[in-house]
């Protein structure tokens, strides 16, 4: 039989397809995880609604807990709280950075109370620190498109060493 | 007992599975309609941008069409209800299905209906529905990134060359006079907005109007003079674009039912 700790280690084996360096756990898409007599109980939460992931993470969830001893593993769909990428631990961050990805930039997102504000002021209004290229390090970027090759990124160039660069995207 | 007293005392859940059909409905044809910029768009970029935002809609209209299935008696599935209902079962808004036209159309579709997305949501959000609360608590962070990108696209193409201005201030008055529709009032919506379930239409009027003012002046566009349509995409009535559109989404899932990968 599986324990929590047990079920906790064979988790760290699950990555997300599209960013292999981060597991789901890294990127705060597992939420929980709980004993159930025979069966382990994982909650998970899609980083976007259309996340094409979910099918794949949750097939290789139950793989996972499988191989570990698991004689049963339930995989749930939570979509509440919606996922930011505030629950990113530091070192997500620094091994998104490693992997060629600048990390999110902005601070926690809060309710915006001036109308015209809440429906528009809300990318620009959230005090982004300046994003650094993972490639060199210098600050002088520039957004090259706010949609880039999966729905977590944006796509950027640096100024300094004309590299392109994915920034994964606040939310 | 008559149809309007049976109206009347339904519970709850029809009403929110109602409600949720037609927001569902909303985002899954809008999403087909993006989708037919696949390989087309202007630049690359932007066939990226169009397709994530297209996959965006997809995921919120399956959140939506799951919930609205789970709470009907007996349930019906996402996929029953996105291939398997005929045009006047569809529940969309009509501004949704109208064909993409060019560029400068699908742009000022996008941001007229974005600018929409994100004070609803954001209302919704306060559902006493925790379903719909979740469900809405996902979409308007996404839907914030879609506004940004269609204003972006609206300000260039509007305060660009003649040709584009042209253009822009041409698709947005195609698709202005059906903009009406999304702030209609329905007895469902009303029931919804009694019981704190959903946003009221009248309060999130007012707050999309001054956005679109703002980019629209800001794009040196016109907004175009208040002409309305006759409407009923909520009651199943259709725009003669809608057929062709489900015929395309539909035809592979019914030609193969079941299939997989």
């Amino acid at each position: 039989m599986i324990t929590r700790a047990g079920a906790l280690h064979a988790l760290e084996s699950v990555t997300d397809p599209e960013l292999p360096v981060l597991t789901i756990a890294d990127l705060g898409i597992l939420r929980d995880v709980r004993i159930d007599g025979d069966a382990v109980v994982v909650t998970i939460t899609p980083t976007y609604s259309g996340c094409p992931a979910m099918a794949e993470i949750r097939s290789d969830v139950v793989a996972a807990l499988t191989r570990a001893g698991a004689a049963a593993v339930t995989v749930d769909t939570a979509l509440a709280p919606a996922w930011t990428t505030d629950w990113m631990s530091q070192q997500a961050r620094d091994k998104l950075r490693a992997y060629g990805i600048s990390p999110p930039t902005a601070g926690p997102s809060g309710p915006v109370d001036i109308p015209l504000s809440a429906v528009l002021g809300s990318l620009g209004a959230r005090g982004r620190a300046a994003v650094g290229c993972p490639q060199c390090g210098s600050p002088d970027t520039e957004e090259l498109s706010r949609f880039g090759s999966t729905s977590c990124k944006s796509l950027w160039r640096c100024r300094s060493c004309r590299e392109p660069f994915d920034l994964f995207k606040d939310h | 007992m008559t149809r309007q007293t049976s109206r009347n005392e339904a519970p709850a859940g029809a009403d929110v599975a109602t409600y949720a059909l037609g927001l569902g409905d909303d985002v899954l044809v809008l999403a087909q309609r993006l989708s037919e910029w696949t390989a087309r768009a202007p630049q690359l970029e932007d066939d990226v941008a169009l397709l994530n935002i297209a996959l965006d809609l997809v995921g919120q209209a399956r959140n939506l069409l799951s919930l609205a299935g789970g709470r009907e008696n007996p349930g019906r599935t996402e996929d029953d209800l996105a291939f398997w209902r005929d045009e006047t079962e569809f529940r969309n808004a009509q501004i949704m299905e109208l064909d993409g036209g060019d560029f400068g159309r699908t742009i000022a579709r996008q941001f007229l209906v974005s600018a929409w997305h994100v004070p609803l949501w954001d209302g919704l959000r306060a559902s006493t529905d925790p379903d719909l609360a979740a469900i809405a608590g996902k979409a308007v962070k996404e839907a914030r990134y879609h506004v940004g990108y269609a204003r972006h696209w609206l300000v260039r193409l509007g305060d660009g060359t003649p040709e584009s201005r042209r253009r822009a201030q041409a698709g947005l008055e195609d698709v202005w006079p059906y903009v009406g529709e999304l702030f209609e009032p329905d007895p469902v919506t009303e029931r919804l907005v009694t019981a704190g379930a959903a946003p009221d239409p009248a309060v999130i009027e007012p707050v999309w109007r001054e956005a679109v003012e703002a980019v629209l002046a800001e794009a040196t566009l016109a907004v175009p003079p208040t002409v309305r349509r006759p409407t009923g995409g909520r009651r199943g009535v259709h725009t003669s674009a809608f057929g062709p559109l489900l015929a395309q989404m539909q035809h592979l899932h019914r030609s193969h039912p079941g299939a997989s990968w």
